[in-house]
């Protein structure tokens, strides 16, 4: 070989591709087809939301964190107030909580639709990409029914929730996992019987188990890599323990091992949120301490204080008491959680989120090195990065 | 195994003098000096087989000294202990020893905590800003960076500092009183 062939090439992918899900920017260096090094390049996303957060509210603050992983905005309201409510000591009320786990389960759904469709897509199966963005508009629909936005709903408060399920929600979120299964099952035949998705993942972006364990991997990926690792399980949070569910675990580390984990998990998630519906149980949506929670609505033509305590609340907002608090989540990504600073004014003096994609996209490099470039695609996909919550 | 045995357990390894533990909220926090973070650090490694490093980050305490605590939150893959190691930096040229050698998931949120408030890692394999861009000028999470407004060009709009937008209420503000200015930080 001469010193002219041996040379590597430094080719810049991205910020702007359409298979980097976003503003991802990825230097390889290349020798021949194999990348040699690849340095992501992260921030093109960055919006400044922590820093924004430390001069709103905690009610505000909600607008924000939904636009953090936009795609699982249930969870990132979770995340956040199951964070401020413990450094209240403030517990939701029964339904409360079961509508929270079922929202979630419901956007885990939707979000793991979302990773199917992008990754297909990624390797040109258009028709798989078309079925799960319509199947994900059946969820969208539902977060319509019970916040009125079909994406960032700003539905959750601290102490419960903002409202109460429509009437027509129970009946068309049953029809949803209804049909889930027959749908799943549509898209693991289309796909484990597809000699180009099996060839393209299997083998591929594999990440060893210690690796993912010290790169900080969550999630599918490490769940992908052989670690039962959810913390919906091992730290249970928001009422999980009450239902009955098991954790998909694979030991290949590939591409199509993460792939196979997210299929069951979606499974996993309609058997919750199906124990959720049929348990649903009564009572109101959020704590009675007008201190914490607004009033209702109706409230507000015929009390004085509840006017008073609607103004206060809006105004002013809570006042945490000072200290910091951090409760673990498992958002569709991986783990997620806030990390909390209150100084006991009316707004936080640190909010941190501890974004599952900003760590998972570590591992990126150890997947692909000495790997051809053409399964640089499949990684990025496969790891199931919101640019969002990696750069927040 | 709950939490408050923990402590309990790392107790023997780690120089007890120059850490405090603490109890809060169900979660175990052991304070350490920067001298003896990453013997603290190796320690829960080996001998309490927390393996993964599941956060880390910073906060800035101003008016308050040491300014800067850092916070690194540790767990267990497969497993629920969880152990958060709290340290505090001065704000003279803040700088901690790497973490990178005995958790390698450290190396981008160390570069983070360095972006946003300006913290040396000594040791860092590759300490450079990775959210701003390269050339950025100051640490924007610090207390004493301002969140601006960028000028418009439009007639009639006096841009605000957002913080200036939602009024400030002091901890334990008595009832009834109105939002008072922010604390000018510095």
């Amino acid at each position: 070989m001469s010193d002219l062939t041996r040379e590597t090439l430094t080719l810049n992918m991205g910020p702007q591709h359409p298979s980097t899900h976003g503003v991802l920017r990825l230097v390889l260096e290349l020798e021949g087809e194999l990348v040699q090094k690849c340095t992501p390049v992260i921030g093109y996303l960055h919006t400044g939301i922590e820093k924004e957060m430390e001069t709103r509210t905690y009610l505000q603050n909600v607008t924000l964190v939904d636009r953090i992983e936009y795609v699982a905005s249930y969870m990132e309201e979770m995340a956040f107030y199951l964070s401020v409510e413990r450094l209240m000591g403030v517990e939701p009320p029964p339904r409360a909580r079961a509508i929270r786990v079922l929202m979630c389960e419901l956007n885990r759904i939707a979000s793991h639709l979302v990773y199917l469709g992008s990754a297909c897509l990624d390797l040109n199966i258009s028709s798989v990409f078309m079925y799960c963005f319509a199947d994900r508009e059946r969820f969208l629909d539902l977060s319509e029914m019970v916040s009125g936005q079909r994406m960032m709903p700003g539905y959750f408060r601290v102490g419960g929730v903002q409202e109460d399920l429509p009437p027509e929600f129970i009946p068309a979120a049953r029809a949803f996992l209804e049909s889930l299964p027959r749908r799943v099952d549509e898209y693991e035949r289309l796909l484990n019987d597809n000699l180009i998705w099996r060839q393209r993942t299997e083998g591929v972006a594999v990440l060893s188990r210690e690796n993912a364990i010290a790169l900080g991997a969550t999630g599918p990926v490490l769940r992908g890599s052989g670690v039962a690792h959810d913390v919906r399980k091992l730290l249970p949070y928001g009422g999980y323990d009450d239902f009955a569910f098991e954790v998909p675990v694979r030991g290949e580390g590939d591409a199509y091992a993460r792939y196979l984990v997210r299929m069951e998990e979606m499974r996993q998630s309609r058997a919750i949120a199906q124990q959720v519906l049929d348990r649903l149980p009564d009572g109101p949506v959020i704590v009675a301490d007008r201190k914490v929670a607004l009033p209702p609505r109706h409230e507000l033509a015929t009390s004085m204080e509840a006017v008073i305590h609607q103004f206060k609340l809006v105004s002013e907002g809570l006042h945490p008491p000072v200290g910091d608090s951090y409760v673990a989540t498992e958002s569709a990504r991986g783990e997620k959680g806030y990390y909390v600073v209150s100084d006991g004014s009316n707004r936080p003096v640190r909010v941190h989120v501890r974004a599952p994609s900003f760590y998972n996209l570590q591992s990126l490099a150890t997947m692909i090195e000495g790997r051809p470039l053409a399964d640089v695609v499949v990684a990025v996909a496969s790891i199931d990065i919101i640019l969002g919550d990696v750069d927040r | 195994m709950s939490q408050a045995s923990i402590l309990d357990r790392l107790r023997p390894h780690v120089p007890w003098g120059l850490t405090t533990p603490r109890e809060e909220r169900g979660r175990a926090i052991l304070l350490a000096t920067p001298g003896v973070l990453l013997e603290v650090l190796q320690a829960v490694r080996t001998h309490l087989a927390l393996d993964c490093l599941v956060d880390l980050t910073c906060w800035d305490r101003l008016p308050a000294s040491p300014r800067f605590e850092l916070v690194y939150l540790l767990g267990q893959a497969g497993g629920a202990d969880r152990l958060t190691v709290k340290v505090q930096v001065e704000s003279t040229q803040p700088q901690l020893p790497t973490a990178t050698a005995i958790y390698p998931a450290a190396a981008w949120p160390e570069r983070e905590v360095f972006d946003m408030f300006g913290i040396v890692f000594t040791g860092h394999p590759d300490l450079r800003r990775i959210l701003m861009p390269d050339d950025w000028e100051g640490h924007p999470l610090r207390r004493d960076y301002p969140l601006t407004e960028e000028a418009v060009e439009f007639s009639g709009h006096t841009p605000k500092v957002p913080s200036e937008i939602v009024p400030f209420f002091p901890p334990r503000s008595p009832s009834g009183s109105g939002g008072e200015a922010p604390p000018v930080p510095g």
